[in-house]
């Protein structure tokens, strides 16, 4: 089944467009709209509206037709890595159901790393880009220990609030220092017996799933994670401990 | 003005008493403490300037080099290294980067360093009043020139030189205000950065040169544009007063600033930030700076019909603490937000009588008006809808500051012309309806009325509530936005210092004493 975009019969490819060039408004400027358009790969190009933004900049609405067409039929979707990601909303109505009491969840950036950016990102209420952090999940009970927090200290805390999952960020990378750090908290939890107590994640901008997997934690998140991927994680994971256990 | 909703007097007036008494034993607190920023602010508005090597601030090196002695005051150490080094403030900046120790200095005669503080509160006063001048003689000069409310754009791209052409073509287009972001979480740092930056993430340092860069960058608009352009920035955070300190210097016009913000949406330590607070507020006031209250905050969290309460319970209890601080009310921009459930039926009026409601209360206060934010989706055409209702019920209630919504909002930081679409939106509703608000009185029993009275009497219970148990109790409770931050946790507690019985700080005592305090 091939498709093309409908505007108001089929098959003719209409699409709407607008943008801005760094260049002044006037009929240079929307000769060169119509010129970008058409090398995008549209025919019958209607630039149909062009203003001023500020002395050299302008702002078109054009309008193109596509013979570019997709294969509908032959798509196949790529499922997400893990499973669905809730929303914060589902989030909440899932551990109500599933789990029927709170969610504790501790997080720290640990060792020498003064960085609370990542930890912040996940945690905070405001959370970060429009998405709201672990604080404001009326059914997580969240506690953020900030920054240069040592990891003993992080396991201890963890063990005082009886949490359910420990979040261990680190920033700053250079000469690997992250590697040792989060390997000696591993081995710390190890060492105390309390390693399959808690789901343990580790994050930050240059942390990714295997790499976290690799050093002994349950689970990684990089760039472009946000809470509701964390939180995914944790629910998912203490449904599964429930449903063996 | 003549009111449309036919409040209770009595029932406002009650408010403000609750409030009062809500705030009270709060500035008692506050009164007898100081904290490392507010230390630092005060080294600041003395000169204390540059950083060492490392990037460490000049202001920070010194409040650090006084650990257990901060009781007295930092500027006492400062100003004694000055007299006993015998140089310039610049001279002693350099000095204490290459690594002076101010606290290794035996103290000299308390009456030569008084003497010695008092020049240095003399060029400060002179510096900030010049500024006050020039805004109130530019304002003059292009009176009637600026919008009703004042537009308000934000620009956000982490590099201060590609930020004054994104604030230039801004102004160029209408805006009336510009507000450089900050980067993520700078409100987290206990330091304020030196220098021109050019890294940022979803905004810009607020450093003291960034916000000269961007000041001189407005200014030439200014001229060519015949309009004063406000420029604003964000004394919120762990460094609250040092900010304001920097923005009276370099003639900011406009400052975020509200501890409640910080408390419940950043976990900042209350005790600290109430302090921080109030020394940022008087800095504020002397420098004929704007406050922006964050109020418009709880309704990201919280339902905005069900909570509306809560906004008017912290107007009144923000402008208690604005009062307590030398704001007049010309200067209190206490904040609001445009939040309820587009879908929600007859909400558009629930809107109106909040924001009139508001609008009557604080006759005098420049309201800054927020946009929706909450219910805005990559649905960019429903989403200029959505603004085009907010604009329309922003100059319909006569707010005084209106932040543009983005029809871009929730998908990225805004493209410049997403930014044009919103003050040419913004532009054409305001002027299609200028006179709408003088033709229309509201039904005495009607939807918007009723609402705006049950609105108020809620807030008189809610502050009732308040008082009884206290501010701070409240918001370990999680009375404010459904968040609990206990009293002793948070961040920046540790900066937090009872003021010594040899107190010193002329600069604090010159704003007491020129703000009637």
């Amino acid at each position: 089944m091939i498709i093309r975009p409908y505007g108001d019969t089929l098959d003719d490819g209409a699409v709407q467009l607008s943008f801005t060039l760094p260049v002044p408004d006037g009929p240079k400027g929307r000769e060169a709209a119509r010129l970008f358009v058409e090398k995008l790969g549209f025919k019958h190009v209607d630039v149909v509206h062009s203003t001023a933004l500020s002395s050299g900049f302008s702002m078109y609405v054009a309008y193109g037709k596509t013979e570019t067409s997709v294969d509908y039929a032959a798509i196949q979707v790529e499922e997400a890595t893990g499973a669905k990601v809730y929303t914060m909303d589902e989030a909440n109505a899932v551990i109500r159901e599933k789990l029927g009491r709170k969610v504790v969840v501790v997080g720290a950036c640990t060792g020498f790393d003064a960085h609370t950016v990542g930890i912040d990102a996940i945690m905070n209420m405001k959370g970060y880009n429009h998405h709201f952090g672990l604080e404001r999940y009326p059914e997580l009970e969240t506690f953020n220990l900030g920054a240069q927090v040592p990891n003993e200290k992080l396991i201890d805390y963890a063990v005082k609030v009886n949490a359910d999952a420990i979040l261990v960020s680190q920033v700053v990378t250079q000469k690997d220092v992250h590697i040792q750090n989060m390997t000696e908290f591993i081995e710390l939890l190890q060492a105390r017996g309390l390693r399959e107590r808690f789901i343990v994640c580790a994050g930050g901008t240059r942390i990714g799933n295997k790499l976290a997997v690799e050093l002994g934690y349950d689970g990684g998140f990089g760039k472009g994670s946000y809470a509701e991927h964390v939180a995914t994680f944790i629910i998912d994971r203490l449904i599964e401990r429930k449903t063996v256990h | 003005m003549e009111s449309k909703l036919a409040l209770s007097q009595e029932r406002i007036q009650k408010a403000r008493e609750l409030a009062t008494s809500i705030v009270g034993p709060v500035l008692d607190f506050v009164d007898l403490h100081t904290t490392v920023t507010v230390e630092r602010a005060t080294l600041r508005l003395a000169g204390a300037d540059g950083a060492d090597a490392d990037g460490v601030p000049v202001p920070n090196l010194v409040v650090d080099q006084l650990k257990g002695r901060l009781e007295d005051g930092a500027l006492l150490y400062y100003v004694n290294a000055l007299v006993k080094t015998g140089g310039t403030v610049a001279d002693l900046n350099a000095r204490i980067a290459g690594g002076l120790d101010v606290a290794a200095l035996p103290l000299g005669d308390r009456g030569t360093l008084e003497a010695k503080a008092a020049e240095l509160v003399e060029t400060f006063q002179r510096r900030v009043k010049a500024n006050r001048a020039h805004r109130e003689a530019k304002q003059k000069q292009f009176e009637g020139r600026n919008h009703s409310p004042l537009l308000y754009v934000i620009v956000a791209t982490g590099n201060i030189h590609e930020d004054t052409k994104q604030a230039v073509a801004a102004a160029e287009q209408g805006a009336d205000v510009v507000a450089v972001i900050r980067t993520t979480a700078q409100s987290l740092l206990d330091y304020v950065p030196y220098g021109a930056t050019t890294e940022g993430f979803g905004g810009t340092y607020a450093t003291q040169e960034n916000f000269r860069i961007m000041r001189a960058a407005l200014d030439e608009v200014v001229e060519r544009e015949g309009r004063y352009i406000l420029l604003t920035n964000y004394a919120s955070g762990l460094c609250m007063p040092e900010i304001a300190a920097m923005g009276a210097l370099e003639r900011l016009d406009m400052m975020l600033n509200d501890s409640m913000y910080g408390i419940l949406f950043r976990d900042i330590n209350m005790y600290r930030t109430f302090v921080d607070q109030k020394f940022s507020r008087m800095i504020n006031a002397f420098a004929g700076i704007i406050i922006n209250t964050g109020e418009d905050n709880y309704l990201t969290t919280s339902d905005a019909v069900e909570k509306a309460y809560t906004v008017l319970a912290s107007q009144f209890l923000n402008e208690r603490f604005a009062y307590a601080a030398g704001l007049p009310p010309r200067l209190m921009g206490l904040g609001h937000a445009f939040e309820m459930n587009p879908t929600l039926h007859n909400g558009f009026l629930l809107e109106v009588a909040q924001a009139q409601m508001a609008r009557e209360i604080f006759p005098e206060a420049p309201l800054k008006y927020m946009p929706p934010t909450k219910f805005m989706t990559g649905d960019i055409f429903k989403g200029l809808a959505m603004n085009s209702m907010f604009n329309f019920a922003s100059k319909l209630t006569g707010q005084g500051i209106h932040l543009l919504g983005m029809l871009t909002e929730a998908i990225h930081t805004p493209f410049m012309m997403d930014r044009f679409l919103a003050l040419d939106n913004a532009k054409h509703v305001m002027n299609t309806m200028e006179g709408l608000a003088d033709e229309i009185e509201f039904r005495k029993d009607g939807v918007i009325a009723n609402r705006a009275k049950e609105v108020l009497e809620e807030t008189v219970v809610f502050l009732e509530e308040i008082d009884g148990v206290g501010l701070m109790p409240a918001i370990e409770q999680g009375r404010f936005a459904d968040i609990k931050r206990p009293a002793d946790l948070g961040k920046g507690l540790d900066g937090l210092q009872k003021k010594g019985p040899g107190y010193f700080n002329p600069f604090e005592d010159f704003l007491k004493a020129e703000l009637g305090l």
